[in-house]
């Protein structure tokens, strides 16, 4: 299996050089360096900061700042469970109880240690009619309940071992 | 010239509007101190923490530091509605701050404590919501207790407008909003130069000196140690001011007194170092001068600008003075000598320092001063910490004897005194190379006194004419070494100050209200030079009989001299760009570092890069790149099995691959 590390750090000096080290580009920059790691490790952050001749901590102030930028790495399935009002009263905690317990994450542990599952809960996402709301990457599960989650856990879980086994 | 003169009306007095920048200033100088926690003269205007709110007849409520003063303005500064704002703003705070008053080694002078006793504030109607935060012991000059921030932002501006540092700054937001260094690490893991300016403007106690008061009574109640003292020359002209002195009153005689009746064994005078540096560097400045190299040479008595040099500067460390600072000089020389005297060991010797300087307790820990693993100055304290060790005797400095410096290492001259004030190591160093050059020239160079933060002067002495800068404020010295840089300057001398007008300006200073405080203090150091019997540093009996009966050349350079390293400015792990699990080949690690990079390190690794995956050999080849590999004169820097190339371009790495394979 060939790892893409350098082709992601080839793509932070593209974008680098896109943006010619501007230091008032530094959201699109972080923006599109997030688009190719999922987050944004730190010493890449150090890296831009070196690279604009800006301090670390500003470009840290800024990653923490915009909660559309995360600093710790996601699993391959990011799985948001909207906790809005509506999904609320439609039993949201439920469903999220559920899969803390089978994906053994909390509020705490977001990611599983194999890099596959991250769990997270979400104010609003704008979909009260499907209300509750389960998403998995950008595909929205709407009008869930505790079996239909197992459900999608499991095909997503087979769906994996297929790709292992390829 | 008929100017009309412009006034306003604050609380029905009539005042004067002239350079004002703000209607703060204005309301101040009526007299009325208006509680502010974000204004700071010398930084920019944040207008956050909205204490300094004023009425103004048909605008309404608005803050005063950031409102321009007008003509036939009707202000009001206490008017029921703005007492209970006020009132409520100080409620909000103290709800979601750990309110420990009674251990906080800021309560006294905290600016919280004592606004909310000034207004009045009795009960807290708010519900108390704090989140606990570890303190941060990281770093040994500076203590952070983020439970104390009230996120004012003054350390933040501070730190990168004046020092340019920025190593503090606002991060995450809403309720979570805080102020941290770069990735939450300690603040002694990042590019902090320990200068300590945050903590002078810091209101609570979130900023603070890392305080050695314990270390040193312990020293001084063992009786197996002999405990001696240097006093730093800014100290003498501040710490009154926790007595009720007027700053820049010399106190030197009874700090003298109160060291010896806490017990410390001998009193000396930090002065003595400094005649020694300006020798030191004096004939390295000659020397350099002659020769034409090396040059514009930088002073190296304050460790925050070497610890930015040695971060930000790396290729100009060739510049920077070899020379110890005076701390440290007399450090070595006072563990070489007395310890020799008094036939004990290092162990039993102590060496305290009292220091205007939080950096001066970074520096004593620097591994380059320490013989085998002793350090030379043991504990550093500041002004402010002996002013608590003084109370804590129960001394009371005003009914207090005067007393004298211990000779030998207690003879100063007046050059050695004016260390502490921005200029003053120009002037020192001037004096004694004047008198070199030109037997009998006892000019004063008085060029480089008074406040401004950059002095640049032309001198001639004999027939040679020598262009000096004397600069501080990190910023500000940022700004004149880029211009050297790029070739727009030139200076023979330039000295650096980190903390604006010097030392007595330092960041273990007292805070003082008085807007002269500062150049009060400057003032304080050129009398005590004037008392005082010799001016040039060559002149001191004591340094002369040093330099007679042990310090040859060889020893003077081993106890006197120092080198200086390329420094990262976070501690951090390398990037590993590309991993390879068995069977590799290849490592390649190349330096990102601030010089390299600049140096065009990045297109370097997307040349290096794309061979190998020409040459299909990245399965076989691990690739890293790290922050700063300590060779940035010679960057870019690429290493192919540990083995470094300098100055690296494409066809040298190949040429190394290709070996290897
Ligand atoms: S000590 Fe100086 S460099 Fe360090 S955070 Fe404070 S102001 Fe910045
Ligand atoms: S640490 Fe002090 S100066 Fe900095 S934001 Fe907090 S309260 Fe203000
Ligand atoms: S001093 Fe004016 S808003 Fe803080």
């Amino acid at each position: 299996m060939r790892n893409d590390f350098p082709v992601k750090f080839d793509r932070v000096c593209e974008v680098l050089d896109k943006h010619k080290c501007d230091p008032n580009k530094l959201i699109a920059i972080l923006q599109e360096v997030q688009e190719e790691y999922k987050y944004l490790p730190e010493d890449i952050m150090t890296y831009i900061a070196t690279a604009l001749g800006i301090s670390p901590g500003s470009v840290f102030g800024v990653a923490t700042f915009y909660s559309h930028f995360t600093l710790e790495p996601k699993g391959k399935y990011v799985i948001k469970v909207c906790d809005g009002t509506a999904c609320h009263v439609r039993k949201s905690e439920e469903i999220l109880k559920v899969l803390e317990k089978e994906l053994g994450l909390s509020g705490r542990k977001k990611t599983s240690d194999d890099m596959i599952f991250t769990l997270e809960t979400v104010a609003c996402l704008g979909a009260c009619g499907l209300a509750p709301v389960v998403v998995v990457n950008d595909e929205v599960h709407g009008s869930m309940t505790k079996e239909k989650t197992i459900e999608l856990l499991n095909r997503i879980r087979e769906q994996e071992k297929q790709e292992n086994n390829k | 010239m008929d100017m009309k003169t412009r006034t306003a009306v604050i609380d029905n007095v009539t005042v004067l509007i002239e350079e004002e920048k703000n209607l703060l200033e204005l309301v101040r100088k009526a007299n009325i101190e208006l509680p502010t926690f974000c204004y700071h003269s010398e930084i920019s205007v944040y207008g956050a923490c909205r204490m300094c709110m004023v009425d103004i007849e048909g605008r309404g409520i608005l803050p005063a530091c950031s409102t321009k003063p007008e003509d036939g303005m009707v202000v009001s500064t206490n008017t029921s509605q703005i007492r209970e704002m006020r009132k409520m703003i100080i409620e909000l705070m103290l709800a979601s701050h750990d309110q420990s008053c009674t251990t906080c080694p800021k309560s006294g002078d905290c600016r919280l404590q004592n606004i909310a006793k000034q207004l009045g504030v009795e009960k807290i109607r708010f519900k108390q919501v704090n989140t606990h935060h570890e303190l941060d012991l990281s770093s040994d000059a500076i203590l952070r207790d983020p439970n104390k921030c009230i996120l004012c932002g003054d350390c933040v501006r501070v730190c990168s407008e004046i020092q340019s540092v920025g190593a503090l700054d606002f991060a995450y937001r809403g309720a979570q909003a805080k102020v941290v260094t770069s990735f939450n690490k300690g603040i002694g893991e990042v590019e902090c130069v320990n200068c300590g300016q945050c903590i002078k403007v810091c209101p609570v106690g979130a900023l603070m000196p890392k305080y050695q008061i314990n270390d040193v009574w312990k020293s001084v109640h063992d009786k197996s140690k002999t405990v001696v003292v240097q006093i730093a020359p800014a100290v003498r002209v501040a710490l009154g001011e926790y007595f009720g002195y007027k700053p820049g009153t010399t106190t030197t005689g009874q700090i003298i007194s109160a060291l010896r009746r806490m017990g410390f064994d001998k009193v000396y005078d930090t002065c003595f170092g400094a005649d020694l540096t300006v020798l030191e560097e004096g004939r390295e400045f000659l020397d350099r001068y002659s020769k034409n190299e090396n040059l514009p040479l930088f002073t190296s008595c304050c460790p925050a600008w070497v610890k930015y040099a040695e971060q930000y500067y790396p290729d100009l460390l060739s510049h920077l003075s070899t020379c110890r600072s005076p701390q440290q000089m007399f450090g070595a020389i006072c563990k070489d000598q007395l310890v020799n005297d008094l036939g004990i060991s290092r162990e039993d010797l102590v060496v305290v320092s009292i220091m205007p300087c939080t950096a001066k307790k970074f520096e004593a820990r620097r591994d380059e001063f320490k013989v085998d693993g002793n350090p030379d100055v043991d504990h550093v304290i500041t002004t402010k910490e002996l002013s608590i060790m003084i109370k804590e005797s129960g001394i009371d400095l005003n009914k207090i004897e005067l007393g004298s410096f211990d000779m030998p290492f207690g003879f100063t001259t007046g050059a050695g005194v004016i260390f502490g004030s921005s200029g003053g190591v120009s002037e020192a160093v001037l004096r004694f190379a004047g008198h070199t050059l030109q037997k009998g020239l006892t000019g004063e160079f008085r060029q480089f006194r008074g406040n401004d933060r950059v002095k640049v002067s032309e001198i001639e002495i004999g027939d040679k004419k020598l262009r000096l800068a004397v600069v501080s404020g990190l910023a500000n010295a940022k700004k004149l070494i880029d211009k050297i840089r790029k070739g727009e300057e030139h200076y023979d001398l330039v000295e650096v100050m980190a903390c604006c007008g010097g030392c007595i300006n330092g960041g273990g200073q007292p805070v003082s209200n008085e807007i002269n405080a500062v150049s009060d203090r400057s003032k304080g150091l050129y009398d005590n030079d004037k008392m005082l019997q010799f001016h040039v540093s060559s002149d001191n009996p004591y340094i002369k009989q040093l330099y007679n009966e042990t310090l040859d050349h060889d020893k003077a350079h081993k106890l006197l001299h120092t080198a200086y390293e390329n420094r990262r400015r976070i501690l951090q792990d390398d990037i590993i760009i590309n991993k390879v699990p068995e069977d590799k080949k290849l490592s390649i690690t190349i330096c990102f570092g601030t010089s390299c990079f600049l140096r065009g390190a990045q297109t370097l690794y997307t040349q290096v890069m794309e061979y190998l995956t020409e040459r299909d050999l990245l399965d076989k080849t691990e690739f890293t790149a790290s922050f700063c590999g300590k060779q940035c004169k010679k960057g870019p820097v690429l290493s192919v099995n540990g083995k470094s190339i300098e100055h690296c371009t494409l066809e040298m790495a190949v040429a190394e691959i290709e070996k290897i394979l």
